[in-house]
C-alpha cells in the first residue's frame, strides 16, 4: 500500500480508537496521537519530497499508486502528490493538530464531536492526495457532510439556520462539480478519469465553454466566489472553534485548489475565454469582503469576511493565469488558513472567557489577557500583510504575478485588488484599539484569566509557522512554483 | 418439455415450498406453535435466499417462451428475495402484538405471494404471464396494505390501494389489447420486431406506461402512494416502497428496452418528463410532510424518479446501474422502516416526525442508523447511495440526456434539505420527552445491523457493481 493513503487511514483509525473510548482522556489521548502522527507524517512527506525532486524527479506527481476501483467506468483509487498538495496536506495537519488542542475544553458529546471531526479530515486529507476525479470529488463531498452536524449540535448562535444554509450551498455547488467532472470525462472520450492523463487528452471546446464554469462555480462556492459567499460568515460564525479553524484554513482551500487542478488544468482553451467574468467577480469580492468586515461588530463575522476577501484573493490569483500569480495564490492558501485558523483559535478562546464577541462590549483586553492579546495583534498583523508574515509573501507574490499580464483591464483590476489591503489595515487596526487596547470597560473582565496550555500551544504552533513562511518562504515558494508550471504551460499550449 | 427443465425455476419452486410450508404450518400449530412461526418465516427465507444465492448461470426458456430467466433476472430475483428476508424480520414485534397475533400466518403468506408473483412478472417472456404476475403481486398486497383493518386509516388505505391498482391494471390491459391488434402477437419478441410505431402503438404504450408508473408511482400517476403508505402497516409500507418498486422498475426497463425498443424516441420523451416531475414535485411535497411515513411516500416517489433514470437510453450500463440503484436504496429504505417501526411499536403508534426529536440523547445507535439511512438516500459518501446517485447519472449523462441530469442534480440539494430535516430533529431539536430508551428484539436488531453494513460496504466493495454489470444486457 502506498504511504500517501496513510493519510486517510490515520483519522479512520482515530474514528475507530473514539468508538472505543470510555472517557474524555482516552479521547483526547486518541486526538492527541492521532493528531500527532498526521503532523509527522505530513512533515515527513514534505521532506520525502524534497529529496525526491532534489534528487532529480521530473515525474508531475510523485509517490503515484493506482488502484482499480470501479472497472466498468474507469474509476480507480489514484494517489499522487506534486508540490501543491504537500504544502495543503502540511497545511491541513497543522490545522487539524491545533483544532483538537483548541476543543480542548469540549463539553458536550465529546466524543461524537470528534468523531465527525476526524471524518471532515478524512476527507480534506483524501481530497489532496487524490488524482482521479471520482476519489477526489467523493473525497471533497466527504468533507462536506458533517459540518452539518459540527455546526447544528455544537454551534452557537443561529446555528440551525447557518447549518443548513452552508450544506445546502456547498452541496449545490458539489452539484456543479459533479455536472462538470461529467462534462469532462465524457468530453475526453469516456477512457479516463486520472488527472494525469485527462490533461492529455484535448476536451472539444464547446464542451469545456459549457463545463468549465460549471466546475469554477462549484469549487468557487466553496471559495467563497462572490456572490455564492454568503454562507461563509454564517457557517464561520456559528460553528465552534475548531470546525472554524478547519473550515476556513483548509476546507476553503479545497475550493481553490479544485478550481485550479480541475477547472483550468484540464479546461484551459475555456478558462482563457471566460477569465474575465469570473476575475470581475472575484475582484469584488475581495474589494466587498474587506468592506464588510469595516462594518461587522461580532469578532467571528470580521474574520469570516477577512476570509472572504483573502479567499477571493486566490480565485483572483489563479485567474490571472501566470506562474508567479499561481504561486502566489497557492502561498495565499497556505498562510491564509494559518492565519485564519489563530484568528479563529483566539476569538474561540476570548469567547470562552468573556461569552461575548461583539466589540463593543469588550475593551482594554490587553490587561486581562495579555497573552492571548498579544496572539491576536501577530494575527493581525499578519493578516494585513506586515513584512516578515506570510500574509506579506502570499500577496507580494500574487500582486507581482498579476500586474506581469500587461493590458489595461488586469491591470486596473489588480490595482483595484490591491487597495483590499489598506482596507485590511482599517478594520484591524480598528479592532485591535478597540478591543485590546484602552480601559477594561466591562468590570467583570478583570476577573478573567490568561491562556491556559493548552490554549498556548496551538497558537504558538500557528504563530512559528506563519512567520516561519513568512521569514523562510523560498522553500515553498520553489516546490509551489514548479508545480503550477505544467497548468501554466496546459494554459499556453 | 421435461421435469428437469422445471427444476430451472428453482427461485419460485423454492419460494413456493416456503409459502406452503408456513401455510400448512399456520394451520397446524395452535395458540402455542405460533409463538415459532416468525422465526421459522425468517428461517425459512433465508434458506431460499442461500439456494438462491449464486444467480443462474444459463439462459432458459419455459412453457413456449411464457417464462423466461437470464442470468440478470435470476440476480434481481435474489435481490428481492434478500430484501423481503430484511422486512419479514423486522416484523416480528408487530406481529406478536395481541391483535395481529393470531393472524400472522397469513402476513407471510400474502408476503411471499407477492414475491412469486414479482418473480413471475420479471421472468415473463409473454404480456399474459405478466399481467397473471402483476396481479399476483397486486391483490395480496391489497390484504397486506388493510391488514390492521381494525384502523380506519389502514383499511382505507387498503381500498384505495385495490381501487388505484385495479384501475392502472385495466388501463395496462386496455393498451395491451392494442399491443395484440396492431401485432397480433403478445409475445415480447415477436411484439418487438413488428412494433413500427404507429399511432395505436403509441397509444398502447402510453397506457402500459401508465399502468406500471402506478406500481412504481412515478408523477402523475403517485397519488395513492402518500395515503397508502401512511394508511398501511409499517412493515407494509416497507415492503411496498422497496420490494414492490423495484420489481415494477425493473420491468419496466425491461419492456421498454427490449420490447418497445424500437419505439425508443416516443419514450423517451416521456419518460424524461415524467422523471422530471416525479422528482421535482415529489421533492417539494415531501418538504412540507409531518407524518414520517408520509415524508418516506414522497421520498420514495422521487427516488423512483431517480431509478428511472437508468432507462433513459436503454444502454446495458444504464441497467447495471438501476439494479445497482434498487439494491442500495432497497437497503437504505428498510432501514429507515426498520427504525420508524421499531419506534412505532415501542411508543404506540408515533410516527409523527417531532416524535423524533432528541432520538439521539436516548436511543443513538437507532439514531445513527437512522442518519446512515438518510445520508445514503440523500447520496452523501462514502455510503452507498452516493455511488449509486453517481452511476445512475453518469450512465444518463453517457446516454446524452445532460439537462435530464442537471435538474436531477439539482434536486438533490432539496432532497438533502429534507433528509436533513429528520437529522435536525433527532440530534439538534430539544425535546422534553424524548422516546426512552429501549432495546429492539433481536431479529430487528439484526436486520438493522445488516442494513448499516450493507450502506456502509456496498459502495466502497466494487465487487457487487461489477457482478451486477457482468450480467447486464
Amino acid at each position: 500500500m502506498n504511504f500517501l493513503s496513510l493519510f486517510v487511514l490515520v483519522p479512520l483509525l482515530m474514528m475507530l480508537g473514539l468508538w472505543v473510548a470510555r472517557n474524555v482522556n482516552q479521547v483526547r489521548g486518541v486526538m492527541v496521537a492521532g493528531a500527532s502522527a498526521l503532523l509527522v507524517l505530513a512533515v515527513t512527506l514534505a521532506v520525502l519530497y524534497l529529496r525526491e525532486r532534489a534528487g532529480g524527479a521530473t515525474a508531475e506527481m510523485l509517490f503515484t499508486a493506482s488502484h482499480v476501483w470501479y472497472a466498468p467506468l474507469n474509476i480507480h483509487y489514484a494517489v499522487g502528490v506534486d508540490g501543491i498538495s504537500v504544502v495543503m496536506l502540511l497545511l491541513s495537519a497543522i490545522i487539524v493538530f491545533t483544532g483538537v488542542f483548541a476543543s480542548w475544553k469540549m463539553q458536550m458529546l465529546t466524543k461524537e464531536f470528534f468523531m465527525w471531526f476526524c471524518l471532515l479530515s478524512v476527507g480534506v486529507f483524501g481530497f489532496f492526495i487524490s488524482v482521479d476525479l471520482f476519489t477526489m470529488f467523493m473525497f471533497y463531498e466527504v468533507a462536506l457532510i458533517p459540518m452539518y452536524l459540527l455546526i447544528g449540535v455544537w454551534g452557537s448562535g443561529r446555528k440551525e439556520y447557518s447549518a443548513m444554509k452552508l450544506t445546502l450551498m456547498l452541496m449545490g455547488g458539489s452539484a456543479f462539480i459533479l455536472m462538470g467532472i461529467l462534462g469532462i470525462y465524457y468530453g475526453a472520450g469516456a477512457t479516463t478519469m486520472s488527472l494525469t492523463e485527462l490533461a492529455r487528452i484535448h476536451i472539444p471546446v464547446e464542451w469545456q465553454r459549457i463545463f468549465f464554469p460549471l466546475t469554477f462555480i462549484g469549487f468557487g462556492v466553496l471559495g467563497a466566489l462572490f456572490p455564492f459567499h454568503t454562507w461563509s460568515p454564517d457557517g464561520h460564525a456559528s460553528a465552534p472553534t475548531a470546525v472554524s479553524m478547519l473550515h476556513a484554513g483548509v476546507l476553503m482551500k479545497l475550493g481553490g485548489y479544485g478550481c485550479f487542478r480541475i477547472a483550468i488544468y484540464l479546461m484551459p482553451e475555456a478558462a482563457k475565454e471566460q477569465a474575465w467574468i469570473f476575475l470581475i467577480l472575484t475582484g469584488i469580492g475581495v474589494v466587498y469582503g474587506a468592506f464588510s468586515a469595516c462594518v461587522q461588530k461580532d469578532l467571528k463575522y470580521i474574520n469570516a469576511y477577512s476570509s472572504v476577501s483573502h479567499c477571493s484573493l486566490v480565485l483572483f490569483a489563479i485567474l490571472m493565469m501566470t506562474q508567479t500569480s499561481s504561486t502566489g495564490a497557492v502561498l495565499q492558501m497556505l498562510s491564509h488558513g494559518l492565519m485564519t485558523a489563530l484568528f479563529f483559535a483566539i476569538i474561540g478562546m476570548i469567547y470562552g472567557r468573556t461569552h461575548t464577541r461583539d466589540i463593543r462590549e469588550m475593551s482594554g483586553l490587553m490587561q486581562v489577557m495579555p497573552f492571548l492579546s498579544v496572539c491576536y495583534v501577530i494575527a493581525g498583523l499578519a493578516n494585513l500583510g506586515l513584512p516578515g508574515f506570510s500574509g506579506f509573501i502570499a500577496e507580494m507574490t500574487i500582486f507581482v504575478g498579476s500586474f506581469e499580464v500587461n493590458d489595461v483591464f488586469h491591470r486596473t483590476l489588480t490595482i483595484i485588488a490591491t487597495t483590499s489591503i489598506v482596507i485590511t489595515a482599517v478594520y484591524i487596526l480598528r479592532l485591535v484599539g478597540k478591543v485590546l487596547y484602552g480601559t477594561v470597560g466591562n468590570p467583570a473582565h478583570l476577573q478573567l484569566t490568561d491562556a491556559t496550555w493548552d490554549e498556548r500551544l496551538p497558537l504558538i504552533v500557528l504563530i512559528v509557522a506563519i512567520a516561519g513562511l513568512g521569514l523562510m518562504p523560498w522553500g515553498f515558494s520553489h516546490i509551489i512554483s514548479d508545480s503550477v508550471l505544467p497548468v501554466i504551460s496546459q494554459l499556453a499550449r | 418439455m421435461d421435469y428437469s427443465q422445471v427444476l430451472l425455476m428453482r427461485s419460485e419452486l423454492s419460494l413456493l415450498a416456503v409459502i406452503i410450508i408456513l401455510f400448512v404450518y399456520d394451520l397446524v400449530a395452535g395458540e402455542r406453535g405460533r409463538r415459532y412461526m416468525h422465526p421459522l418465516a425468517c428461517v425459512l427465507m433465508l434458506a431460499h435466499v442461500l439456494v438462491n444465492i449464486v444467480p443462474q448461470a444459463d439462459t432458459l426458456e419455459l412453457f413456449g417462451g411464457m417464462y423466461r430467466s437470464v442470468p440478470m433476472i435470476s440476480l434481481v430475483k435474489t435481490i428481492l428475495s434478500v430484501g423481503t428476508l430484511v422486512a419479514v424480520m423486522q416484523s416480528g414485534e408487530w406481529l406478536r402484538r395481541e391483535d395481529t397475533r393470531y393472524k400472522q400466518g397469513e402476513f407471510y403468506t400474502l408476503t411471499l405471494f407477492t414475491l412469486l408473483g414479482m418473480f413471475f412478472m420479471v421472468s415473463a417472456g409473454h404480456f399474459l404471464m405478466f399481467v397473471i404476475g402483476l396481479e399476483l403481486a397486486s391483490i395480496p398486497m391489497a390484504c397486506l396494505v388493510a391488514f390492521d383493518k381494525y384502523k380506519h386509516h389502514s383499511a382505507e388505505a387498503g381500498a384505495k390501494y385495490i381501487l388505484s391498482a385495479m384501475f392502472s391494471s385495466g388501463l395496462m390491459m386496455y393498451g395491451l389489447s392494442f399491443v395484440y391488434g396492431t401485432t397480433g402477437t403478445l409475445y415480447f419478441d415477436d411484439v418487438a420486431a413488428q412494433l413500427t410505431g404507429t399511432p395505436l402503438q403509441i397509444m398502447a404504450l402510453v397506457f402500459f406506461f401508465a399502468g406500471l408508473g402506478f406500481k412504481i408511482s412515478l408523477v402523475p400517476f403517485h397519488l395513492w402512494t402518500a395515503d397508502v403508505y401512511e394508511g398501511a402497516p409499517t412493515n407494509v409500507t416497507a415492503y411496498l416502497s422497496v420490494i414492490s418498486k423495484a420489481a415494477a422498475a425493473f420491468t419496466l426497463l425491461v419492456v421498454l428496452v427490449k420490447v418497445f425498443g424500437p419505439m425508443m424516441a416516443a419514450w423517451d420523451t416521456m419518460l424524461f418528463w415524467v422523471i422530471i416531475a416525479s422528482i421535482t414535485v415529489a421533492n417539494l411535497f415531501a418538504i412540507r410532510q409531518t407524518n414520517i411515513k408520509r415524508f418516506f411516500a414522497f421520498s420514495s416517489i422521487s427516488q423512483a424518479g431517480y431509478l428511472m433514470l437508468g432507462a433513459m437510453g436503454g444502454t446495458p450500463g444504464g441497467m447495471t446501474s438501476m439494479v445497482f440503484y434498487a439494491l442500495v436504496y432497497m437497503i437504505a429504505n428498510l432501514a429507515v422502516f426498520g427504525v420508524i417501526s421499531a419506534i412505532e411499536q415501542r411508543t404506540d403508534g408515533k410516527v409523527s416526525i417531532s416524535d423524533y426529536d432528541g432520538l439521539y440523547r436516548t436511543n443513538p445507535r437507532l439514531t445513527l442508523v437512522m442518519t446512515l439511512a438518510l445520508f445514503s438516500l440523500g447520496g452523501i459518501p462514502p455510503f452507498a447511495g452516493f455511488f449509486s446517485k453517481f452511476f445512475i447519472f453518469m450512465a444518463a449523462f453517457g446516454a446524452g440526456f445532460k439537462v435530464l441530469v442537471f435538474v436531477a442534480l439539482v434536486n438533490t440539494i432539496i432532497s438533502l434539505y429534507y433528509y436533513l430535516l429528520i437529522v435536525k430533529a433527532m440530534y439538534i431539536n430539544p425535546n422534553e420527552h424524548p422516546v426512552e430508551a429501549f432495546k429492539s428484539d433481536g431479529w430487528t436488531r439484526v436486520s438493522l445491523l445488516a442494513c448499516t453494513l450493507g450502506i456502509v460496504a456496498v459502495g466502497i466493495i466494487s465487487g457487487i457493481y461489477d457482478g451486477i454489470n457482468a450480467f447486464a444486457f
